[in-house]
């Protein structure tokens, strides 16, 4: 069933906005109609309906009118005309009463800078919402601090919303939002401004709280790959209007235009790629019965300051260092067990690429690429890495 | 060309205004007398060393005990000098012009925020205001008021209130938006926001504008004492005129000492409520 259903929205920002839109209806681009009538099209002809419980996703880059259209939605922006219907009922129309009504009781809020009140307490900024209509100090507070528990702050109730990390401050935002009971939540690129690891994390805790809850979810990202983790439905934004809807999958699979097909092309590729497509053959290598004299040939053959040692069934033994194999032919030693470096970085093949960075990064020596039996499959050096995700990207070209 | 007649013509509505407004200038001074003279009233009727003590520990209290001790020994001097009544005086007229000049700036400063209409409107009147010489104002007060404390503080509120004024809205306009839209998204009525989180986030800068208020107040002892508002400014005054070096320096030092911890103990309020968006 369909919880909103938005038809022909349009919002022109200006003072004649009818002007803009008889030049829409001619066909005129944005920057035409901003040329002749001074008047800036926001959104224009947005067609969608949010089905009951569902994350709807409204993504594009900034300035294609995403925000805007959200803001439509709880009317805090006035759309110029066209229609949203919120279980059967036209908002566009509301009395400023109604929509007082709504924000409080139906639609919430949450918001990218977090947008929590400084000069309250974590508790009271939860309470936030409740304390407005009217509910006592005390039952909002054990209502508010309920919500802070859901959401993981127990115990910071009383902390001021600056001594929180990002992550926890979007939490309290979440839970501000969450203290309403409201049927839908509006997210304005609700986890944009959280470092990489603990966006992961909000938006692994607003799936799985959106699996108990069962709230109605418009979320607003410029991150597609945010967009096809957390999106049942994704609407894709371009210069004011949407060109695409679908699935993650319809998306990825069938673009609809080349503006789709180039966002599509920007998914994170080292999510994709795995260690088998970027890396080096094993070569050269030395066997755990070759002396060191063979090693450190090997190595000046081909210029490399290290080499993998491997057993006669190709199982990875370890690495050898030149400067080791030098001090071991110095001293006519015959064996190379003795010296080699057994604990070395490995990864399997089918490692993505992004959990190989780190790997790569806080190791001075190349990252050996097993196979499940422990066979060497290959070498990765940082350059063959990047060389790998740039031969990819043109490929696609 | 011909001279235009702008200083007739402010004459002119200046007389109207005597003449037609008399009973609101009436009113007016009674309502400035009582206040002034209560003031005064309760602060003569305890002994100065009571006084002393209760603002050595009010200071202590709400600043540090640096300042604490800093203004009982100004206090002592100021007793001292013989000055006490003298600055109960002059202490009553700040207070009363700085209580009118917020009741009424406040208001307007939370109106240049809300208001582009009333912004344009208000800001060049404010320059107006504050540019204009003060001795100026002395004129009509003299005319709308007679002599003595009324045209003195009403010069002094005129003078005043312009930074209370301009702070207030300019703490409000400052209240991040993403903290006003948050607050509309959640179904805030207009005075629920202001109330709940523009004038608590407005705060520190509103409190500026108050210790601007009582600073500019101060700086209008003097001027206003040459209309017969009496107090620490008299003294100043007929140091100048008999060419008295020790009255009028002494005068001046009480002054000095009355506009240095009343601005402290303002600041030190200021800076407890500092909160950081």
């Amino acid at each position: 069933m369909s919880k909103i259903i938005v038809k022909n929205l349009v919002k022109i920002f200006g003072d004649h906005p009818e002007k803009a839109i008889k030049l829409l209806k001619k066909g005129y681009s944005k920057n035409k109609i901003l040329e002749e009538s001074n008047q800036t099209v926001g959104i224009y002809d947005i067609n969608f309906s949010v089905n009951e419980g569902e994350v709807f996703v409204l993504m594009g880059l900034s300035g294609c009118g995403k925000s805007t259209l959200l803001r439509c939605i709880n009317r805090l922006i006035e759309p110029t005309s066209g229609t949203i219907t919120i279980d059967g009922e036209d908002i566009t129309t509301a009395a400023p009463q109604a929509v007082r009504e709504m924000r409080r009781k139906k639609i919430s809020m949450v918001f990218q800078g977090f947008a929590l009140f400084p000069h309250r307490t974590v508790l009271d900024n939860v309470a936030y919402g409740l304390e407005i209509q009217g509910i006592t100090i005390e039952e909002r507070r054990k209502k508010a601090a309920q919500v802070l528990e859901t959401v993981g702050l127990k115990g910071w109730e009383n902390s001021m919303p600056q001594q929180l990390s990002g992550g926890m401050q979007q939490r309290v935002g979440l839970a501000r939002a969450l203290a309403n009971n409201p049927d839908i939540l509006l997210m304005d690129e609700a986890f944009s401004a959280l470092d990489p690891l603990i966006r992961k994390s909000m938006q692994d805790e607003l799936l799985s709280l959106h699996n108990t809850l069962n709230k109605t979810i418009i979320f607003v990202t410029h991150d597609l790959d945010e967009a096809l983790k957390i999106g049942d439905h994704i609407a894709l934004m371009n210069n004011g209007t949407i060109v695409q809807i679908g699935t993650a999958e319809d998306i990825l699979t069938n673009p609809a235009d080349d503006y789709v097909e180039k966002f599509v092309e920007d998914v994170d590729r080292t999510k994709v790629l795995t260690a088998e497509g970027v890396m080096k053959s094993p070569d050269p290598v030395v066997f755990l019965r070759d002396g060191p004299r063979v090693a450190l040939r090997l190595m000046r053959e081909h210029g490399i300051s290290s080499i993998f040692v491997v057993t006669r069934e190709r199982k990875l033994a370890g690495i050898l260092l030149a400067e080791d194999a030098l001090q071991a032919v110095k001293e006519h030693k015959e064996d190379i067990k003795g010296i080699i470096i057994s604990d070395v970085p490995k990864v399997g093949v089918d490692t993505p690429v992004i959990d190989i960075i780190p790997v790569i990064a806080d190791t001075k020596f190349p990252v050996a690429v097993t196979r499940e039996d422990d066979k060497l499959a290959g070498i990765l050096v940082k350059g063959s890495v990047l060389a790998g995700m740039v031969r990819r990207g043109n490929n696609i070209d | 060309m011909t001279k235009l007649p702008i200083g007739l013509w402010v004459e002119f509505i200046v007389e109207w205004a005597q003449i037609h407004l008399e009973w609101l200038f009436d009113f007016i001074t009674m309502i400035i007398k009582l206040l002034v003279s209560g003031i005064e009233t309760i602060f003569l009727a305890v002994p100065p060393l009571v006084i002393i003590v209760l603002v050595f520990i009010l200071v202590w209290f709400v600043a540090n005990r640096g300042l604490a001790i800093g203004t009982a020994i100004g206090l002592f001097l100021i007793q001292n000098m013989q000055l006490w009544e003298a600055s109960i005086e002059t202490l009553a007229l700040i207070l009363a012009s700085t209580a009118l000049a917020l009741v009424m700036g406040i208001p307007l400063g939370i109106l240049t925020a809300r208001s582009d209409f009333a912004h344009k409107l208000m800001m060049p009147l404010l320059d107006f205001m504050q540019t204009m010489p003060a001795f100026v104002y002395l004129i009509p007060a003299v005319l709308f008021f007679g002599l003595g404390q009324v045209p003195g503080l009403f010069a002094t509120v005129i003078f005043a209130m312009p930074p209370t004024i301009r702070l207030t809205g300019l703490g409000i306009r400052q209240v991040p938006a993403e903290l006003v839209e948050a607050a509309d998204a959640f179904g805030s009525t207009e005075w629920q926001k202001l109330v709940r989180i523009q004038v608590p986030l407005a705060l520190p800068t509103i409190m500026a504008g108050v210790n601007q208020c009582i600073m500019l107040s101060l700086s209008m002892v003097v001027i206003a004492a040459m209309i017969g508002a009496g107090g620490l400014g008299t003294e100043v005054l007929a140091g100048l005129s008999r060419i008295d070096i020790a009255k009028g320096f002494e005068g001046g030092l009480a002054i000095v000492i009355m506009a240095v911890i009343l601005d402290r103990v303002t600041q030190s309020l200021t800076e407890k409520r500092k909160i950081k968006v």
